[in-house]
């Protein structure tokens, strides 16, 4: 078992024929991840790599594919039109790796996904894996084994390294997702610790924030309250100089700088185990998992 | 992006928002005519990206023109928070009744655009929402409507009392608004927000910070852009597509993605080193980027070790080896140089580096340690 992506899911690619698009949709074939459709509006008719059916727009490739998760690739001027044309579509999870995209842009796209009852994850974000079943998105297919672990993350290349190190201890991961660090984003980790506990082959969590805002602190509230399952984390940003990343004005509205130092407090009083550095994950885990 | 107080007055004056005229100087001389062409009292006001202008002496009042010339001169010469003031604006000094405070941010936790008031006006508004919380009223907007009237009205109502102040400061925000989204915000704010003694509601300042994922789509503003004001080597940075904020330490840091980045400068830390920078070279591989990167930490001469760490995802570390191989044949390294790098194209960034006599590392941990001790030993030396 997974969260959100599994061996059912059949995924299409919007902006497939783009440099990026068409580079990681390889990657994701290569991986065995199940890529039924691609979008490229013009290049509808097409096939990508001879065998992936290319439409004009999603609702016709939902329509002849039966497609039911979608990767957005697109240059982050069309990203919001992606996201939305997405959920109008009917597809039930939409995942935005696009960099970039103005979250003013993202003030809009929220509401709209959410009221047709869409998951959207990212943007700004790496996408997830489910090793040895799918793969969707960036995440090096190679750095991950099956395993017994969930992992979220907001960052990119710092899941890779905790991943990296947890698979070289042999500690090996049902689902790893990476929720993006944009201000705006379609899934948080309380999304995500709510999916691993009702995981039945997820045993232990870890979680790996960053400085800035108040998702981690409700996060680890979310933990004591509503979790069995053992979780610990890590925070980036420990000796980040302070206001450098955020104004004063976001520091206002949560009641809180969003400092590592809090972050890691919070996690400490709501019963996560707290890693000092990266590999420390693997001994907390160790210990967690007794 | 940051804007200048008189570059955020001149958008929300196209939006109709009441403010006083006002002119910008960048020599005493000017200052002086823009003084004596108001022919009143004049505020001296230091344009620079940086809070608390007050507090260091960066804002003050003249009564003749030879008082501003001086005072400008005065100021063209501060340091605040590190960065030079090259820019003063003269405006007309204004009578005040009563301050107040409006502003508008995004919101990670409604996500949306929010609206916050305050009667407790030109003073520190992080202090208001610190210690008198019910001085302050939020309201997120809903982005498909804007900010409707009646809205405006409950936010101004928390303002004023007197129905014409009422009215004109629920215009303001309504034009407030659209500044906002129309020029691809991230912040606007307007503190103090002034009633005169004659009843008029008049924005003395203005302060607006833009998006930079905005830029691409609106040149206008992004032409607003004064690298003269920002340190120049995170212009530098931002040219060559970096991420780059300079710190005190001696390990200089190269590193992609922001995670990692300052996960590799806590590690340093905890190491017993000290981080010079935070460097994200980002996601997409170009050996450009490197040497730009390489380019700017050796300009700092506090940096004693330079420490790569590299996990290849859409990064590819070949792409990255050849960009280290290139900027030291550019430019040799004066610093013991730390590889980390392991993913994407290893085995090839291997090679490149081996047979330019370099070799990396795979273990961040160790490469860590190994740029600490060499940074350390190079400062006993």
């Amino acid at each position: 078992m997974s969260i959100f992506i599994d061996k059912s899911t059949k995924l299409l690619v919007q902006g497939i024929t783009g440099r990026d698009g068409s580079f990681h949709t390889k990657q994701m074939m290569e991986y065995g991840t199940a890529v039924v459709a691609g979008v490229t509006p013009g290049k509808g008719g097409q096939k990508f790599e001879g065998k992936v059916p290319i439409f004009n727009t999603v609702a016709e490739a939902v329509k002849s594919t039966g497609a039911n998760t979608t990767v957005i690739y697109v240059p982050p001027p069309f990203a919001a039109d992606a996201m939305m044309e997405a959920a109008d579509a009917g597809i039930p999870f939409i995942v935005c790796i696009t960099e970039g995209v103005p979250v003013l842009d993202m003030t809009r796209v929220y509401p709209f996904v959410k009221e047709r009852g869409s998951r959207l994850l990212g943007p700004n974000c790496p996408g997830l894996i489910s090793p040895g079943q799918s793969k969707v998105g960036i995440i090096p297919g190679h750095i991950c084994i099956p395993g017994p672990v969930g992992l979220v993350s907001r960052s990119g290349t710092l899941t890779y390294e905790v991943v990296f190190q947890m698979t070289r201890a042999k500690i090996g991961q049902t689902t790893c997702v990476g929720i993006g660090g944009d201000p705006i984003n379609g899934t948080n980790f309380i999304d995500c610790l709510d999916a691993f506990e009702k995981d039945p082959a997820t045993t232990a969590v870890v979680m790996i924030g960053e400085i800035g805002g108040t998702d981690e602190q409700e996060a680890a509230r979310f933990v004591r309250e509503k979790m069995k399952k053992p979780v610990v984390g890590f925070i980036a940003g420990q000796t980040a100089p302070p206001g450098r990343r955020m104004g004063h004005a976001g520091a206002i509205i949560s009641g809180s700088a969003g400092t590592a130092a809090e972050k890691m407090q919070a996690f400490e009083e709501n019963g996560v185990g707290v890693a000092k550095r990266p590999i420390d994950v693997v001994d907390l885990l160790k210990r967690a998992m007794r | 992006m940051n804007i200048h107080e008189y570059q955020a007055k001149e958008i929300f004056r196209k939006y109709g928002i009441p403010i006083p005229p006002g002119d910008v100087a960048s020599t005493p001389e000017e200052a002086e005519r823009i003084a004596r062409k108001f022919g009143a009292t004049v505020v001296v006001k230091a344009q620079v990206h940086a809070g608390g202008r007050g507090k260091a002496g960066g804002v003050k009042l003249a009564k003749t023109p030879e008082e501003a010339k001086s005072i400008a001169t005065q100021i063209l010469k501060l340091t605040i928070k590190g960065l030079p003031v090259q820019k003063v604006l003269i405006t007309p000094a204004a009578d005040i009744a009563s301050e107040a405070y409006v502003g508008i941010i995004i919101d990670r936790a409604s996500k949306r655009a929010v609206f916050m008031a305050s009667p407790a006006g030109g003073i520190d508004i992080e202090e208001v929402a610190a210690k008198t919380p019910e001085k302050l009223l939020k309201h997120p907007v809903d982005p498909r409507y804007g900010l409707q009237a009646y809205e405006a009205m409950q936010l101004a109502f928390f303002l004023y009392s007197d129905l014409k102040q009422v009215r004109a400061a629920a215009k303001i925000l309504q034009q407030l608004y659209r500044a906002f989204s129309e020029n691809g915000g991230s912040l606007a704010e307007i503190n103090p927000l002034v009633t005169t003694p004659a009843g008029e509601v008049v924005a003395l300042d203005a302060k607006m910070v833009i998006d930079d994922n905005e830029l691409d789509r609106r040149p206008d503003v992004a032409a607003m852009r004064d690298e003269s004001a920002e340190d120049p080597s995170e212009v530098d940075a931002r040219k060559a597509s970096l991420t780059f904020i300079k710190l005190d330490g001696n390990v200089g840091c190269v590193v992609n993605g922001a995670g990692l980045a300052m996960a590799t400068m806590d590690l340093v830390k905890y190491y017993g080193g000290d981080p010079a920078n935070f460097l994200d070279i980002g996601g997409s591989s170009n050996p450009e980027k490197v040497v730009a990167a390489l380019r700017i930490i050796t300009s700092d001469p506090n940096v004693k070790a330079i420490l790569f760490n590299i996990f290849g995802g859409i990064t590819r570390t070949d792409d990255v080896a050849n960009g280290i191989v290139t900027a030291i044949k550019q430019n040799p390294l004066k610093v013991p140089l730390v590889i980390r790098l392991t993913g994407t194209n290893e085995e090839i960034a291997l090679k490149i580096l081996k047979q330019h006599g370099l070799s990396a590392m795979t273990d961040m941990d160790e490469a860590v340690k190994k740029a600490v001790a060499l940074a350390t030993g190079g400062e006993a030396a």
